[in-house]
């Protein structure tokens, strides 16, 4: 009986960890865009040449 | 002979740089890549000289091109010295590093991206640059000792990327636009409402068993702690905006959602303490879950556009103010009255003042959307808001920027008031009649049980309060017209948010300005009176326009397309009135009656008194009267089925900044003379849209110049024609891309059918609730019962409206 508890508990800690890195995600903007990202992916990192 | 302004496809050279067509004879190049002009090469140079030109890589042509700007200017940039302005621009600084945000409008492809984001490689003083794509504006980190921000500026505008630094900027740093609010309370809604969920259903299979106490207990304990959250941080702008309305007097739709939510979680808070069930957490959180999603859906907000600006977003920061033969840089804000000033070619005049000396040509596009230029003569008074294009001209400032003719239309009453106030919206009238029934039949169901026990009582009067919660009602809203929203997006028609649907609906008079809304904007008609011009008299004209940087010129030029050129062997340009040209041997004069005709000769010809509505461009050649060009505005395409299928239902009206000279050609277009003015200033727009309402009349204002800033503000619905969405626009409450302006009837029609959606929804939705508060009047009601209506109803509105929307668009033929 008190396992379901003890299985609440957790699942709760868990799902709240997931609720945490959403806001941090939201937090640290990054929903405020949602396009650039996809471009930048695409650039080739480059050597960095002899400079 | 009539000639339109097209671009010719011919087989060219296209410039390496920005991809124009390379024209203008000159070869410009380096090695085997050609440009279209000095300005390409040099950023094509800076590039390679710092190894970025992968830059040509991502994207073909990916520059823009250089021709237009006047990049000599050094000093142009110097008021990015001052102190204060350089402390209102920058973000964040501590003494060694700043965090500046540009505004670039000109970025528009993946290239601009990459370049931007490789500032350090041409200046390793920018720690860190980072572009947002879809709001044009770019983050830049820097070395405050090595780098200062004019030099920043400088830089960006070597490659290209001038940012555009207004006004506004100065009292509303550019920043990113976000909402951040609404995600965090849709995560904690979410969170909560899928764990209530979980812990809710033993209830609902009615699980029986000696566990069965316990974990009730347990549970409701589990979901008001869950609860809590929920609704007094996730639900919070529903409980202001419900206060809001009650203090002004006015009951809108969020009240019974409030009072819905504050007696689910009264009775649940009840039930759960006294042991007696498990209360209405579930239904309670899901309500607010699924209110908050429709929140988001309504509010398509588009990142490219700004629907909020104002003279100032326009208007420079700064001036060269001339103070005994010294030049100095000084913000217009602090311009006096008898200032000297000098515009230089491209910049805007900020503040009425006299023309004091240098030949003005003044490009009022902004203001009016008329394209071609003004000549002014000194002693005339030039008004903020043009752009001169020209040599530099020195003008004495007589008022000041925000009392100038056009900027002091922004102290009007119009633009000082809120949007929302001015209408209420039909969710809310129906929302204000449902409390009040909701309270009577609440309170009629606690005195028909109240005999019986006063326990059945307060249940069947709490069961008729959450079950007549409204939440199809006010899902309706938010699903119906952020997805009309969506579709008039996806055809290039821009609403600012889910009201202006809505207020589009209703609107019975449709306002039209003239210059730049319903005529084209710099694509005029060109035509030739007089007699026939041979194909040699015709190379003869377009060789003498060549060398002319009059716009008037330049239309001449384009028209004349197939002609070949001749060289020229003098040309002499003369302001105000025209030019003078000798091309193989023989003279050209193209301008005002006087300049190239003789007076008496041109009444012959044209007869007509002089005065004309039409810009004519005389020529002469040899001294001998050929005849003259008249620049006609061109209507946009699709006008007359606009007007055709507008006239039925709305009464049309034409406003117009300019003379009677276009009002025969209106006239096929719009019923009668008697709903056109002309020769209006910006004020009387204002006035005569205030008029019309104070006549009941529900107006919609279409415009597109600054000069329609105050119609379109104070308009039910104001909307903003645009040829470049982006670029320019004023603040309005939708923005129409030129190409669908035929479609506008098809817009206000899909809007109209979307008001007609909303009301079968309510109906669906309020036969729900008649269900339910039956069921709920006779005491019946269960969480399970409750968990199971309150979807049911919510998820059923929701798809009602959307397939709905989606259906009608398709039938109107939108996108």
């Amino acid at each position: 009986m008190s396992v379901i508890v003890l299985l609440i508990f957790f699942s709760l800690l868990v799902a709240g960890g997931f609720l945490a890195a959403f806001l941090w995600a939201v937090k640290s903007g990054q929903f405020e865009d949602k396009y650039t990202p996809s471009v930048r992916i695409l650039f080739d990192n480059e050597k960095e040449s002899t400079k | 002979m009539q000639i339109s302004e097209v671009v010719s496809l011919k087989e060219g050279t296209l410039c390496y740089h920005c991809g124009d067509l390379c024209t203008g004879g000159l070869d410009i190049r380096d090695g085997d890549k050609h440009f279209c002009c000095s300005g390409c090469k040099t950023v094509y140079e800076i590039l390679n000289e710092n190894d970025l030109c992968k830059y040509y890589e991502i994207d073909r042509n990916p520059g823009i091109s250089q021709k237009p700007l006047d990049k000599a200017l050094k000093s142009r940039f110097s008021y990015l010295d001052d102190e204060l302005i350089i402390k209102q621009l920058t973000g964040f600084t501590d003494g060694n590093i700043s965090v500046v945000n540009f505004s670039i409008p000109q970025i528009h492809c993946s290239s601009c991206i990459w370049l931007l984001e490789n500032l350090h490689k041409l200046n390793p003083a920018v720690l860190h640059s980072e572009v947002n794509f879809l709001q044009k504006i770019v983050n830049i980190k820097y070395k405050t000792k090595e780098l200062t921000l004019r030099e920043i500026v400088e830089l960006l505008s070597a490659i290209g990327y001038e940012p555009q630094i207004s006004l506004s900027d100065i009292e509303n740093k550019v920043k990113y636009r976000s909402n951040k609010s609404i995600y965090y309370k849709i995560g904690i809604a979410g969170f909560c409402f899928g764990n209530v969920m979980l812990l809710s259903f033993p209830e609902y299979l009615a699980l029986d068993g000696r566990l069965e106490v316990y974990y009730k207990q347990f549970f409701g304990w589990l979901n008001l702690l869950l609860g809590i959250p929920v609704l007094f941080y996730s639900a919070s702008d529903y409980f202001k905006s419900a206060w809001g309305g009650i203090r002004q007097k006015n009951i809108n739709i969020d009240f019974p959602i409030v009072l819905g939510l504050v007696v689910l979680f009264g009775r649940s808070v009840f039930e759960i303490f006294t042991g007696t069930g498990v209360g209405f957490i579930d239904s309670m959180t899901g309500l607010i879950f699924f209110l908050l999603i429709g929140k988001v859906f309504q509010s398509k907000t588009y990142d490219a556009l700004n629907f909020e600006r104002n003279y100032k977003s326009y208007f420079p920061i700064s001036v060269t103010l001339k103070r005994s033969g010294t030049e100095s840089s000084i913000p217009v804000s602090a311009l006096k009255t008898g200032d000297r000033i000098v515009i230089r070619n491209n910049e805007l005049i900020p503040a009425d003042a006299i023309l004091f000396s240098g030949n003005a040509n003044i490009d009022y596009s902004f203001v009016t959307g008329e394209s071609i230029p003004v000549q002014k003569v000194a002693g005339e008074i030039v008004y903020a808001g043009g752009r001169q294009s020209g040599p530099a001209i020195e003008l004495e400032v007589i008022r000041t920027v925000s009392q100038s003719y056009l900027t002091q239309l922004w102290n009007k009453d119009a633009f000082v008031k809120n949007d929302e106030d001015k209408f209420n919206s039909l969710v809310n009238v129906v929302g204000k009649y449902f409390t009040l029934i909701i309270l009577i039949i609440a309170a009629a169901a606690f005195f028909y049980w109240y005999p019986a026990s006063l326990r059945t009582a307060i249940n069947a009067m709490t069961a008729v309060l959450i079950i007549a919660c409204p939440c199809g009602i006010a899902l309706t809203n938010p699903f119906a017209l952020g997805n009309a929203l969506r579709i008039l997006g996806r055809n290039k028609f821009y609403a600012k948010n889910a009201s202006v649907v809505e207020r589009l609906s209703k609107i019975d008079t449709i306002i039209f300005d003239k210059t730049g809304t319903i005529t084209k904007t710099g694509n005029a008609k060109i035509t030739f009176n007089g007699s026939v011009l041979s194909s040699y008299e015709q190379s003869l004209v377009r060789s003498a326009v060549r060398n002319s940087t009059h716009p008037l010129s330049a239309k001449i030029y384009n028209a004349l397309e197939t002609a070949e050129l001749y060289d020229v062997q003098e040309f002499s340009e003369l302001s105000g009135k025209g030019i003078e040209a000798m091309v193989d041997s023989r003279i050209i004069r193209l301008g005002s009656a006087s300049f190239a005709a003789d007076y008496r000769d041109v009444l012959k010809r044209t007869g007509k008194k002089t005065g004309s509505t039409y810009s004519r461009i005389f020529l002469s050649i040899d001294g001998s009267v050929k005849g003259f060009f008249v620049i006609n505005n061109i209507y946009r395409s699709g006008l007359e089925m606009v007007t055709r299928s507008l006239k039925s239902n709305y009464v049309l009206k034409v406003l117009s900044g300019d003379n009677e000279g276009e009002k025969e050609n209106l006239l096929g277009y719009f019923e009668s003379g008697s709903d056109m003015k002309f020769n209006q200033s910006p004020h009387d727009k204002l006035e005569f849209v205030k008029k019309q309402q104070l006549q009941g009349k529900k107006v919609l204002m279409v415009g597109d110049g600054l000069n329609d800033a105050g119609a379109l503000k104070q308009s039910d619905v104001g909307i903003a024609i645009s040829e470049d969405i982006t670029n320019f626009s004023p603040s309005c409450d939708a923005i129409l891309d030129a190409s669908e302006f035929s479609n506008l009837s098809k817009f206000i029609g899909f809007t109209r059918a979307t008001k007609h959606i909303i009301i079968a929804s309510f109906v669906i939705s309020i036969i729900y609730n008649i269900i339910g508060v039956m069921l709920a009047f006779r005491s019946e009601i269960s969480p399970m019962f409750a968990a199971i209506l309150m979807p049911l109803s919510s998820v059923s509105v929701v798809l009602f409206t959307i397939t709905s929307t989606n259906l009608i668009s398709k039938a109107k033929g939108l996108k």
